[in-house]
Parts: structure tokens; C-alpha cells; sequence
């Protein structure tokens, strides 16, 4: 006797000119564990971030237990019975357990007797999970699984029923991912319900008896784990795009360039994030690493690119050894050596949108001449090869003078591509070419990269765009979890293949 | 309903320089409040104000002199902003610098004058600058945050400074703490003899010609920031550290630069007060130059072309406000401490007050105009 | 029993001059740990000597004059909040604003309504704080030792003084052992976490503001209330930052702040009696540097050298919500 938790009926949100919700319907049944699934930017994070009352929708309804109910804010949520697992820890560092999870349910002002109470209800939900965590150790101390572990026994605390986990085994490691699927179905065989967000095919199989599909904003499927695959729910999550494919040439391959061994990678926040990859890439070729965010892919370019520190491995260029655990090359000797890289996050990385478009133009070679000589710049040489490129490139509008933040996504985009295009790197690092850029800018930067290719230059294209990555690659490497899960030719390979290979399944 | 704008709209001239007029203004008439609470009448304040910096020559030579010392500080400022730097070290900065000025001077007056204020030009530089260079070093290594250790520099200046001024550099004849006085050869000419030069007759004020020194500055520090390698380089790691090192630019050797070129400006100002006015070092001779640079250089947006007017517009509250203070016996100068305080809360802290409704008014007005 | 007095005189005099710098920090404690920088400290201060010091003037009682001082700096305080918490404006600036005006403010309204220069009428002794004398003070005075410590160290200080040490263990009490602490600290440190708990962060911060308001508020009206009879210009004379310094040198931390107040309360008392000594081989020590100690023990600390001063997290950032 299956009945409906959660229900919401035509979710719709927008920020500003993007819609991330549109016409959401979605019913999450007690007791069961439910999955969501889709790409990025499918939306299902801001959907349950509505759920959470950490945004309001802007129209729709949602009821809970089939009472309708207004969600203004996490209050709102909690107290409707719904506990969520963020993807970025909401736990303060030098709190211990004890003390983050009675945050904001104290009970009393000043601490005494429900501190007692608490310790004794949070002891018998650690036995009642097999949670297995000191209440009084510090998170700081604490590993990122067992950091998890407090934040579902916050919600637990909390007298959560419904407990939303978004892409929670992103940080763990494998034996942790056993833990929390343990730690999960000990919480439904007690009668929670459980809305799993996740882009891992392997999870919704193992884990779930529901399934929902998102992809850009809107829910496109809706089926019974049992009565669905794997290849089915990739289709669905992949869908079909209509981009156009570009008219190659066969490669010409030449000598390797880049040569990357053994090559581990950990975050910020000391976790393991590229797990002994090794690749080669050709001159001459455009290698494409395919992969949903956040399987590595970031530090890996970053690592390549000079700026973040590799654990262990090497990373060669030119046969010569460039990186490794001692030592590493800064950007500007990476330059030198015909390394040119163009991050996924432009807007953070790659551009100071305070800056007028000409010297974004030359951000990173701005002490080379002809742009400057002894120190000083020579604005007239750097403006009118600003403006020169700025045509080249189509960026609009063409005025080097004008501040970058006033340009589109897509054409700071071409800024921050025509600044690195033109120095005719020998090897070309590229993450996310396309995102936020409209059709036409994206057929304009495609073709720059054939050419390139063309002309023996080495690029390894990252992206989440299954089509870009199938229309430009001559060979294609998915990344998931950190590994590389495989390598084809493009030559007669599938959405479909690709699809599976970025979810996890081999 | 969003009522947010697109910001590209917006026209340079609505932010820098309708938004910082309507908070001078807002600034200017919760001063006229102060006045008029402390039993005076604000509108004859003004007129004083205005009689004093510019109705006669010499009031408006003093008005130019201290505009002169808030050009060096409110530059000083301005530069270890452009790296998203707080220097409130200024007061110290420009102590130091002085003893950098008196050290040289004299222990080189046998040079010709021109020589010798070269030089000394180029010791108020270096002290300012190295007594910058720790809380410089301390941020860019070990993250201490430079508000605070700039802060401490400054007591600890102060109380450095009083040592020498009372036991080491004073002027044995004498009790106060000041040093012996520079031989006149090697002052700085003023407006008074510069007038005799060509046969005019004024009476004495303080304007010298560090007030060309000033000018000099500005121009100096215009083209460093947005001219020169070093500046674009201090601006990017000001604006996006993480961009800035993508591009290969060293946050740590930007922030000790930026911080260094702002303190060798702040001793500039030791230029003016001892080769130019006073000839000797007086304690305290900073006399809260310092913090007023930071509020001109937040009135002028960073910018020396903005510095100078915010400069000059002190310059005008300073030299008028004496004259208030002399003909209104209930204003002391400390009023003028207080407007100042107010100019900095409305450019300054409260500087996006009005921002939004401002910004969205003219540019639906330009809307409107080009629906038309 | 020459040494006795003089240490008798030594640990008052150190006492006395630590109570404005207890206060001062343990009002910065509060902001600082919610995230709001407070380098304003100085000018609040100043504020409330100038208030207090009127306030009693007008009204004949210290008390009212305590109460005029606590309006002024929980005004102050509010409009450090409502700059940067609302409007997310810059903290640091908000705060040099504060302590410039109110340098201004207090002394040219003293000039304007009371004549001389910035002095406030001198009040008396109805109209002030004045020294407490702790009960059997007199009769206790010749018990050797505990006695003496009773009646010439213990007895014989304002108000202040007691209540500033007093409140020390409370401020503890209220950071540490309340729930309201428990979220103040949280704001502080990620306020994140504190919003998906459903606590409004502006209004932790306002009430952190509220109360430091009230504290500094003492630490003025000491000054021109009790220890003083009148405010005079500048009369705060950089003790605001030295607080800040106490603070952070304490490690944002109730018990270590205060000994913190209480070294650099001792160099300044030991300052007057330094002065002229002679260390061996070095000579005579400046009285100057004496005066300096605080702020360069507080650079070498900042500079990582004297353990670690790790400021509350967030502090400093304006708390947004969008993603």
C-alpha cells in the first residue's frame, strides 16, 4: 500500500533569463528509495532546493503527506519532516558532532538537561542506523564519509521522514559508498523515504524502486527501477541534441606531446579526485575526455595546466618531465613552452570581468611584446590587435574598450579562445568550449578547432556536451569517479556507449 | 517580480559620478545637522567655508597645501586598494617617511637644493615604503590581515618616532620634541617667494612646491596603475586572485609591491610638512593626514583623477573649517573631523544606499527615450 | 612593607586600567565571533565617555548617564549593522568611518555646548562613580597577607572594575554554554549551515551588534564617569585598538582576551614605573618601548610566530544567499 510523501505538481523556477524548473510534476511514495537522475544542469538540485525551502518556486504547488504546504524556508522544510544531505557539507568545521547537530534545536537556552536528552536520542539513532559516531570528536577530525554520517543523523535528529541526498558518493571512496547504501537501506526498512539525486546509473539500480528523469529542466520519465535498464535510463538522461556535426577531415596524427602517467590528483579539500590516470596525447589530434562534472575532470585540467599540485604520477610535455610530486611549472613557464589553457570556469579563472576586453586580450601574456616593452604597455599596438581579433572571432560587440562583464557568456568566451587561439599553442588545453554560447558561436569556435587540429596542434577537449565531444574528437576518453573508463576511436561509437560509460556502467 | 537591471545599462557617468554626488550631498547635510545641533547655522558655516578657501589669495593658498598632503595620502590609499588592500597605515607611513626626508636632507645640505630635495624625495619613498613592507610581507606569507598589523604600525610608529624626537634627533636647545632646523638654504620655496620672485607681495602661507610634487604623483600613479605591467598585474590580483594566478601572476609579489608603492606615497607627505612647511620634524606632524586619505580616496573612487578633486574638496572643508572655527567660537575643528567621518560613512560604507533606486531610474529614463 | 604597597599599587593600578580594555574586548568578542569585523571599538568608546559624561551632567546621576551611554553605542552598533549586514557594505570602512566621526563628534559637540576645547563640565561626586569600599575593608586591613590583599587590592575600586572582571566568567557562560552561544559561534564560523538550520542569520547578528553595543557602552562610561570626572577629547586615546589587539592576541577567547587586558593593563602600569630603570647590558629602557609592547606583541602573534590566531571563519564576508 504505496502512498505519496512528497508531491509536487508544475514546480516552475527561473533565474533570470534561464529556466531551471519547468512544469515539474513528481510524486515520491513513502517508504520507498526514489532516484532522480539527469545531467548537469537538468535542474535537479535547484528542484530540491525548492523541496528544502532554500528557494521558493516561482509558481506550482507542493504537499507533503497530502496536506498542501508553503515551504518559505528551511524551517518551513524541517519541520514538515524533510532532512537534506547537501553536496557541500553544511557542518561547522571546529563544532563537534554533538554540538552541529543541536544547532537550531537546542530546546533550551541554556544547556543542561536536553543536552542530556540529545546525547541519549542521538547514542540510540547511532545504534538504530549502525551509525557508529562519537558524538563529542570534532568534524575537522573527521573523515568525508564520516562527515556524511552527522549530516544524515542531523536530519535523523531533526525527525526528518523524507532525507534528500544529493550526488552523496561524489566524495567518497568505494568502501564508503558500501557504508552509505547500508547506512540508507536500514533507513528505509524503518520507514523513511529517500530521494537520491544522482547522475550514477549504477546507484539508481542498486539502490532505488523508483525513478525519475530530468533533463534540461524538465522531467522526462518516470519508470519502476525493476521494470528498466541501464541503456534505457541513459537514453533518457542523454536524449537527443541537435547539434550540428561537423565535416572533418581524418587526422593526422603526429608524435606524442603530452604524456601523462600515473597522475593523481586530490581537491581543496583533500580528496582523491583523479585516480591514476594515464593518457597520451597526439600532435595533431583533438583527444575528448567526456564525463559528468565532478569526476575529475576539473583537477585534472588544473593539474595539467599548472595549477594545482599532483600527489603522485608525471605529467611530460615534449618528453621532457613537467610535473610530478616535487615539482611543477607555473602557468608562465607552461606558456613559454606552447602550452595554452582555457578553463572551464572562464568567469573565475579565465577573465577579470572588470577588465576591458583588451586586457582580458592579453591576460597572462601581457608582459610579451609587442604589448609591452620594459614594463610599459603599447596601447595602440595592444588595442588595435585587440580589435583585429575581435573581428577575427566575431565577438560582439567589437569595441576592445569595453568592460568584459557587459559581453555575453559566449562572447567572452571567444575573448578568452581568440587570446589563447592566437598564440598558436602547440598544445591546447580546453574545458566546457561551449557553455552558455549560443548555436552560432558554437559552429564559429568547433571550426577553430579543426583548423588547429589541422594544423598539428595537440588539444585535449573537455565537456560535458556528448554531441560536441562526438562531433570533435578523434579519439574519446570518458572520465567517471575519477578514472578514465575507457577510451574509443570515434570512429562508429554511441550516444549511447558514451552515455553508459559517463553513468558508471562498463 | 524582478526589479533587478541589466547592469551593462548603466552609464559610467550614474556610477561615478551622479551615486558619489548624491552621497556627498547626503553627506554634506547630515554635517549641516551636526552644525546646526552644536547652536550654529549651517548656511553662514558655509558661506565661511567658502570666504576662507577662496575668498582671499592666501586662504586659498592653504587650502592648495593641504590639498597638497591629501593627494599623497588619498593616492597612498588608493593604490593598495587596486590590489584589495586596506591600508590604514598612512599615518605611520608618512611619519616614517618624514624622518626618512629630515635624515637626508640633513645630512646632505651642503648639495645644491635641487639635489638635496631629490633626495630626499627618494628617503621619504624608501622609509614609507619599508615601514610598509612588513604588514606587506606578514599578509602576502602569512595571510595576517593588513588592516590590523597596519594599525599596530602606525602606534608603534608613534611611539618609535616620540623616542627619537625626545632622545636621539631633538633639538638639544630645547625641551619640545622636535629636531634642530633645517638650514634655509635647502627649503622648499613657497608661494610667498615665488611671488617675490617676480615682485608680487603676499603674505606667508604654507603652499610650497611639493603642491607640483603632488601634481607629479597623481600623473605618476595614474600611469603605473593603468599603464604599466606593475599595475595591471596589482589590478588583477586585486579583482580575482585565482584568475590572476592562472595567468601566471604572483599574488605574493604584487601585494608587497602594492604596498610598498603606498607607503613610500604616504611619506611623501613628510616632503611637504618638513622641507616645505615646518623645517624640521614635529611630533604628530602626520596629524591625521593619514585617515583623511582614505576618505578621499574612497570620495574619488580610487582614481587620481578623482583623488584630486576629493582632495582639493578637503582641502576646501580644512582651510574653511579654520576659518569657522575662528569666526564661530561653538565649532571647533574637531566638526570638521566629524564631517569627514560622515563623507567616508556615505562614500564608503554606505556607498549602495541609494545605489539601486538611482541606477534604475536613469536607466529607465533611457529606456523610455529610446522607446520614443 | 615598602614592597607591599608598591605591589598593593602596582596590581591596582593594572586592574584599574585593564576594566575599559576588558570591556572593549569582550564587545568585540561578540561581533567578531558572528562574522561582523569591529575595528570600531575605539570610536564607541569615545561615544559613550562623551555620552555618559553629559548624561550624567544633565540628569545628576551616573546611572542615567550609564543608560545615555549604552543608547549611544547600541546605535552605533546598529549602524555598523544596518552598513554592513544589510547593506553589505565594506566592514572595515564602516568602521574607520565610526571611529573618525565620533573623534569629531564628541569633542566639537562639547566645544559647541559646553565652551572649553572639549572638556565636559567636571561632575561631582553625586553625579559620578566612586570608589567602592568593600565591607570590613578597614577592620581587615592588618590580617597579614589576606588582609592586605582584601582591603588595598581588592576594596577601593569603581563599579566598573568589579563588573568588568564579573563579567568575563559570564560572557563565557553565554558564548559557551547557551544555546544562543552555540549559534552565535556557528554564524561566525559558516553561516551556511546556520540558514539550512533555519536560523536567520542578519538577526544573530544584529543581536551580537545589540550586545556589543551594550558592553562598550561600560567601557566609555568608566572613562569619563568613574575613573575621570568629565570627558575630554580623545580621551579614549587608542584603547579601542588595543582591545582589538587584546582579542586577538586572546584568540577570540573570554579567558585568554582577559589576560590578554590584564598584560598589556601591567606594561602600561609598569610603564610609569620603568621609566629610568636600567636593564642589565642593554641600559635604559625607552618608556616608549614600553608603551609599544602591545602592538608589536600583537604583530608578532598576527604573524604566526606565537601559536596560531585563527579568526572566526566568516568573518568579514557579508552572508548572501543566492548560489
Amino acid at each position: 500500500m504505496v502512498s505519496p510523501i512528497l508531491e509536487l505538481t508544475n514546480i516552475n523556477k527561473s533565474f533570470g533569463h534561464v529556466q531551471a524548473n519547468k512544469n515539474i510534476n513528481l510524486i515520491i511514495n513513502k517508504g520507498t528509495i526514489h532516484g532522480i537522475i539527469g545531467e548537469n544542469g537538468a535542474g535537479k538540485s535547484t528542484l530540491m532546493s525548492i523541496v528544502y525551502g532554500l528557494y521558493q518556486a516561482d509558481s506550482g504547488k507542493i504537499r507533503v503527506n497530502e496536506k498542501e504546504i508553503k515551504l518559505k524556508s528551511p524551517r518551513d522544510s524541517i519541520e514538515s519532516g524533510i532532512g537534506m544531505v547537501h553536496q557541500h557539507f553544511m557542518l561547522v568545521e571546529n563544532f563537534t558532532v554533538l554540538e552541529n547537530i543541536i544547532l537550531g534545536f537546542e530546546g533550551e537556552l541554556v544547556f543542561g538537561k536536553n543536552l542530556e536528552k540529545a546525547k541519549n536520542e542521538l547514542k540510540n539513532l547511532c545504534d538504530t542506523y549502525k551509525l557508529n559516531i562519537d558524538l563529542d570528536s570534532i568534524i575537522s577530525d573527521l573523515s568525508v564519509g564520516f562527515r556524511q554520517r552527522v549530516e544524515i543523523l542531523k536530519s535523523l535528529y531533526r525527525g526528518a521522514e523524507i532525507f534528500i541526498l544529493d550526488e552523496p558518493t561524489g566524495v567518497l571512496t568505494p568502501q564508503e559508498v558500501d557504508e552509505l547504501f547500508k547506512i540508507l537501506r536500514s533507513l528505509k526498512e524503518e520507514g523513511k523515504t529517500i530521494v537520491l539525486i544522482t547522475h550514477k546509473l549504477n546507484e539508481i539500480m542498486d539502490l532505488t524502486s523508483e525513478v525519475s528523469v530530468m533533463r534540461q529542466g524538465e522531467m522526462v520519465g518516470h519508470t519502476k527501477t525493476e521494470t528498466t535498464n541501464k541503456e534505457k535510463l541513459a537514453e533518457m538522461m542523454v536524449g537527443r541534441n541537435v547539434l550540428l556535426r561537423i565535416n572533418k577531415s581524418e587526422a593526422k596524427k603526429g608524435d606524442i606531446i603530452f604524456s601523462v602517467k600515473n597522475l593523481t590528483v586530490k581537491d581543496d579539500l583533500d580528496v582523491t579526485r583523479v585516480k591514476n590516470v594515464s593518457l597520451d596525447i597526439h600532435a595533431g589530434e583533438i583527444l575528448g575526455l567526456a564525463g559528468v562534472t565532478g569526476n575529475g575532470q576539473t583537477e585534472f585540467l588544473e593539474a595539467l595546466s599548472g595549477i594545482r599540485k599532483v600527489e603522485s604520477g608525471e605529467i611530460h610535455l615534449h618528453g621532457e618531465k613537467i610535473a610530478d610530486q616535487k615539482t611543477y611549472l607555473d602557468p608562465r613557464n607552461l606558456k613559454e613552452k606552447g602550452l595554452a589553457h582555457i578553463p572551464e570556469d572562464r568567469q573565475r579563472m579565465g577573465l577579470i570581468t572588470d577588465f576591458k576586453a583588451y586586457e582580458n586580450l592579453i591576460f597572462g601574456y601581457h608582459d610579451q611584446e609587442p604589448y609591452s616593452k620594459s614594463s610599459i604597455f603599447n596601447e595602440k599596438e595592444i588595442i588595435s590587435y585587440s580589435q583585429r581579433v575581435m573581428e577575427e572571432y566575431d565577438v560582439r560587440p567589437t569595441s576592445p574598450q569595453l568592460i568584459t562583464s557587459n559581453f555575453s557568456g559566449g562572447n567572452q568566451q571567444k575573448i578568452i579562445l581568440s587570446r589563447e587561439l592566437n598564440e598558436n599553442p602547440k598544445i591546447l588545453l580546453i574545458g566546457q568550449p561551449t557553455r552558455g554560447v549560443d548555436i552560432g558561436a558554437i559552429e564559429f569556435i568547433h571550426q577553430r578547432l579543426i583548423d588547429m587540429r589541422n594544423k598539428g596542434t595537440a588539444i585535449l577537449l573537455v565537456s560535458v556536451e556528448l554531441d560536441e565531444v562526438i562531433s570533435l574528437s578523434d579519439r574519446i576518453a570518458v572520465m567517471f569517479d575519477g578514472n578514465i573508463v575507457g577510451e574509443k576511436i570515434n570512429k562508429d561509437v554511441t550516444d549511447r556507449e558514451l552515455g553508459l560509460l559517463m553513468a558508471g556502467v562498463a | 517580480m524582478s526589479t533587478a537591471i541589466d547592469k551593462s545599462k548603466v552609464p559610467w557617468w550614474v556610477s561615478n559620478l551622479i551615486v558619489p554626488f548624491v552621497n556627498l550631498i547626503l553627506a554634506l547635510f547630515v554635517s549641516a545637522l551636526f552644525i546646526f545641533v552644536a547652536g550654529e547655522n549651517p548656511i553662514q558655516a558655509v558661506n565661511l567655508i567658502i570666504y576662507g578657501s577662496f575668498g582671499y589669495i592666501e586662504g586659498f593658498a592653504y587650502t592648495l597645501y593641504y590639498t597638497t598632503n591629501f593627494v599623497f595620502t588619498g593616492l597612498a590609499f588608493a593604490v593598495a586598494f587596486h590590489c584589495r588592500l586596506f591600508n590604514i597605515g598612512g599615518e605611520g607611513q608618512a611619519y616614517i617617511g618624514g624622518l626618512g626626508v629630515f635624515l637626508i636632507a640633513i645630512n646632505v645640505s651642503f648639495l645644491p637644493a635641487p639635489l638635496v630635495w631629490l633626495l630626499a624625495i627618494g628617503g621619504a619613498v624608501v622609509f614609507g615604503a619599508l615601514w610598509a613592507f612588513i604588514p606587506a610581507y606578514l599578509q602576502a606569507k602569512r595571510g595576517s590581515h593588513v588592516v590590523i598589523t597596519t594599525i599596530m604600525f602606525n602606534f608603534i610608529a608613534s611611539s618609535l618616532m616620540i623616542f627619537l624626537l625626545v632622545d636621539v634627533i631633538r633639538d638639544t636647545n630645547q625641551m619640545a620634541p622636535h629636531t634642530v632646523k633645517l638650514p634655509k638654504e635647502i627649503w622648499l620655496p613657497t608661494l610667498k617667494d615665488f611671488a617675490g620672485f617676480f615682485g608680487i607681495k603676499m603674505r606667508y602661507s604654507p603652499l610650497n612646491l611639493s603642491f607640483l610634487f603632488a601634481i607629479a604623483a597623481s600623473f605618476f600613479v595614474w600611469f603605473l596603475v593603468w599603464k604599466t605591467k606593475w599595475g595591471y598585474e596589482m589590478r588583477a590580483v586585486g579583482h580575482n586572485t585565482q584568475a590572476a594566478i592562472y595567468a601566471g601572476i604572483s599574488p605574493y609579489k604584487n601585494i608587497i609591491i602594492a604596498m610598498m608603492i603606498s607607503g613610500g606615497l604616504a611619506g611623501l607627505l613628510g616632503v611637504n610638512e618638513i622641507l616645505g612647511v615646518n623645517h624640521k620634524i614635529q611630533a604628530g606632524f602626520p596629524a591625521g593626514y593619514g585617515f583623511t586619505g582614505i576618505a578621499v580616496a574612497l570620495m574619488g573612487r580610487n582614481h587620481p583623477i578623482g583623488i584630486f578633486p576629493a582632495a582639493f574638496l578637503f582641502g576646501i572643508l580644512y582651510q574653511g573649517g579654520s576659518e569657522v572655527t575662528f569666526d564661530m567660537p561653538n565649532i571647533s575643528r574637531y566638526m570638521f573631523v566629524a564631517v569627514q567621518g560622515v563623507i567616508i560613512l556615505f562614500s564608503g560604507a554606505l556607498e549602495n544606499l541609494f545605489r539601486p533606486q538611482i541606477e534604475s531610474f536613469f536607466v529607465n529614463r533611457l529606456n523610455r527615450k529610446q522607446e520614443a | 612593607m615598602e614592597s607591599f604597597a608598591d605591589l598593593a599599587s602596582l596590581l591596582n593600578s593594572t586592574f584599574r586600567i585593564s576594566t575599559p580594555l576588558v570591556f572593549a574586548a569582550m564587545a568585540g568578542l561578540f561581533a567578531e565571533r558572528s562574522g561582523v569585523i569591529d575595528f570600531g571599538l575605539e570610536g564607541k568608546m569615545l561615544a559613550a565617555a562623551f555620552a555618559a559624561a553629559v548624561g550624567s551632567y544633565y540628569f545628576g546621576s551616573a546611572w542615567l548617564g550609564l543608560l545615555l551611554a549604552i543608547i549611544a553605542c547600541v546605535s552605533l552598533s546598529m549602524l555598523h549593522g544596518f552598513a554592513s549586514v544589510t547593506h553589505k557594505g565594506d566592514q572595515v570602512v564602516s568602521c574607520v568611518a565610526i571611529n573618525i566621526l565620533m573623534i569629531g563628534l564628541t569633542t566639537a559637540l562639547a566645544a559647541a555646548w559646553f565652551g572649553q576645547a572639549g572638556l565636559t563640565p567636571t561632575l561631582t561626586d553625586e553625579q559620578r562613580f566612586l570608589e567602592i569600599t568593600l565591607p570590613f575593608a578597614d577592620s581587615l586591613r592588618d590580617v597579614p597577607v589576606i588582609g592586605f590583599l582584601y582591603s588595598d587590592v581588592l576594596s577601593g575600586h569603581y563599579i566598573f572594575v568589579y563588573l568588568a572582571y564579573i563579567s568575563v566568567p559570564i560572557v563565557y557562560w553565554i558564548v559557551f554554554k547557551t544555546s544562543f552561544g552555540l549559534r552565535l559561534r556557528a554564524v561566525g564560523e559558516n553561516p551556511s549551515a546556520v540558514d539550512t538550520a533555519g536560523i536567520n542569520v542578519f538577526s544573530m547578528r544584529y543581536k551580537a551588534l545589540m550586545i556589543n553595543g551594550v558592553l562598550i557602552a561600560f567601557a566609555g562610561a568608566h572613562l569619563s564617569t568613574a575613573v575621570n570626572a568629565n570627558f575630554f577629547r580623545e580621551m579614549s586615546a587608542g584603547r579601542g585598538y588595543l582591545a582589538l589587539a587584546a582579542l586577538i592576541f586572546g584568540k577570540w577567547h573570554p579567558k585568554t582576551a582577559l589576560i590578554a587586558c590584564l598584560l598589556f593593563g601591567f606594561t602600561d602600569a609598569m610603564q610609569i614605573r620603568l621609566q629610568g630603570a636600567e636593564l642589565p647590558a642593554i641600559g635604559k629602557i625607552p618608556v616608549q618601548l614600553i608603551q609599544a609592547l602591545p602592538y608589536i606583541l600583537t604583530v608578532v602573534l598576527l604573524a604566526g610566530f606565537v601559536g596560531k590566531a585563527v579568526a572566526p571563519r566568516a568573518i568579514g564576508q557579508p552572508y548572501i544567499k543566492e548560489r
